[in-house]
């Protein structure tokens, strides 16, 4: 680590990287940015952004779970529900039963009471209260290295699944007449998607990680003209927001997943004026 | 009702399927030849989707379908290419018909780029279905013709043994279906291929159609154009003006 902080404090001037929590803060963010702008641009073509949602809200459930069955580590509660979760909502929605809209409500909804439930009890909800606005600056060494490894097996995966994925979401009927395992296809990005918001959501926070996920691709979707644009825009605006992000929040002392968002939302936004200049 | 056949075929043999209690196909016997162009026919809901989920092994089934060279002996893997009626994806999404080629042709995600070499197929691929010059065009901004083309350069790559098409009822022009259906004709000769159409023209029908089947749940009438539209059985449902189109 000593090494990497000693790199970074040479390239980076700024004040506010004395600090190794921002050093550490600063890490996280170009671990979790790249790995959320890339998926996103898939849950944004495969209209899954109300999907992921509920994904982050599920993290209650987990944690709250984890409490219950006395499990130590929390991380891994989240991960296991997490997990089942997504495959669970990914079940039901390809045996057709619903409208994937109503589905994914129920779910999403059920979580968050059941999270409540058990976090809440006897009103000791305000020792949780951070997951929902997630805490950046209390990255360790550790949980950067899960992010590290959390980004490696995203990647690997992404490259390995992506075009079939690509394929499933313009036609399944004509992606399974070439052989892909399109059930298999989609229910193994969502759970992907899971294990990437529950690596996340400590950091980011429940009510804003899935922002994190669909903004920068969406704005990306705004700007591209194809497949490598999307990726390459999502990515770079995502990472460009986190970075701003992070630094704005440290000078004007404000919650730093809230700034990250909002800077976001504000490419976001320029995205949607240089579409409509360009139409 | 059907006898012995000098080309190889892909042969159906009695294809029913069955979904929550009622029968969708019943019986459904016929030969698809090599080298020619099979027309299925029918009303709307006559099951003629249905026979092609079916063929593409996509839905459950009984009977057989076999795949048999010129002597009659099975040959072990069929190979179906699909170019499916509509394609119902979002139109917004950026992806370039050379993604979505690549994607299906390639190894390299398409997010990461396209590979020259792959450039390359996608373009030979295109120029092969006379739509060369359309790589860079989004797919949702695709007209339904050129649609139409992008799919069946993506059903023909790997090269199948049996195409199989499901022909758009709206969103193309006639003259536009004229040239397709032209270069149809012309794959089923150089490629030796056998090609099933599900046809909603029947004008078009009559022209390009080397065997015609009329699907009503099972097969109602089969033969060259000639003999089928000419059939008491056509009549009952199409009436008697045959140049009338079930649109």
């Amino acid at each position: 680590m000593e090494g990497i902080y000693s790199i970074m404090e040479a390239i980076l001037p700024q004040d506010a990287f004395r600090f190794d929590f921002m050093k550490n803060a600063l890490l996280a963010v170009l671990l979790l940015t790249p790995m959320l702008g890339l998926l996103g641009t898939m849950a944004v073509n495969h209209q899954m952004a109300f999907f992921s949602d509920a994904l982050g809200h599920s993290a209650l459930t987990g944690i709250g779970l984890g409490i219950v069955l006395g499990l130590r580590n929390d991380l891994l509660a989240m991960l296991v529900f997490g997990v089942v979760w997504a495959v669970m909502i990914c079940l039901i929605k390809q045996s057709g039963s619903a409208s994937a809209d109503t589905i994914i409500s129920v779910f999403s909804s059920t979580s968050v009471a059941a999270g409540l439930l058990i976090l809440a009890r006897g009103g000791q909800f305000a020792k949780y209260s951070s997951l929902l606005i997630g805490d950046i600056l209390a990255v360790s060494p550790q949980d950067l290295l899960y992010l590290l490894l959390a980004l490696a097996v995203t990647l690997s995966l992404w490259i390995v699944l992506y075009n079939a994925l690509l394929m499933t979401s313009v036609d399944p009927m004509l992606a399974r007449s070439r052989g892909i395992a399109t059930r298999a296809i989609e229910c193994g990005f969502v759970v992907l998607v899971a294990l990437a918001v529950m690596l996340s959501i400590r950091w980011v926070g429940v009510m804003l990680i899935n922002a994190l996920l669909i903004l920068p691709a969406a704005a990306g979707r705004n700007l591209a003209k194809n497949s490598r644009q999307h990726a390459a825009w999502s990515v770079g605006i995502a990472m460009v927001s986190g970075i701003a992000g992070l630094i704005l929040s440290y000078y004007l002392d404000t919650s730093a997943g809230a700034t990250i968002v909002l800077a976001a939302a504000l490419f976001y936004a320029a995205s949607l004026a240089v579409r409509g200049i360009r139409k | 009702m059907l006898h012995h056949c000098d080309l190889c075929h892909i042969d159906l043999d009695r294809i029913t399927v069955r979904r929550g209690g009622q029968v969708l196909l019943q019986d459904v016997s016929m030969h698809i030849h090599c080298g020619q162009l099979t027309v299925l026919i029918g009303q709307n809901g006559a099951g003629k989707t249905t026979l092609i989920r079916a063929l593409l092994g996509q839905i459950p089934h009984t009977g057989i379908i076999r795949h048999v060279d010129s002597r009659g002996l099975d040959i072990p893997h069929l190979r179906t290419g699909y170019v499916p009626q509509v394609l119902q994806f979002d139109r917004e999404m950026p992806l370039t018909v050379q993604d979505y080629l690549a994607a299906a042709v390639s190894r390299r995600p398409v997010w990461a780029g396209v590979s020259k070499q792959t450039k390359e197929k996608v373009s030979r691929m295109l120029r092969d279905v006379d739509a060369a010059g359309l790589e860079n065009r989004l797919l949702g901004r695709c007209s339904g013709g050129e649609l139409q083309r992008v799919l069946l350069a993506l059903a023909l790559e790997p090269a199948p043994d049996l195409l199989v098409l499901d022909e758009p009822v709206s969103g193309i022009d006639r003259n536009g279906l004229r040239m397709f259906l032209e270069t149809l004709t012309d794959l089923r000769t150089t490629r030796h291929m056998a090609i099933l159409l599900v046809s909603h023209d029947l004008r078009f029908v009559r022209e390009y159609a080397d065997h015609v089947v009329l699907l009503e749940k099972s097969v109602l009438t089969q033969g060259t154009p000639g003999e089928v539209f000419s059939s008491p059985e056509f009549s009952a449902v199409f009436g008697t003006g045959d140049e009338e189109e079930d649109d």
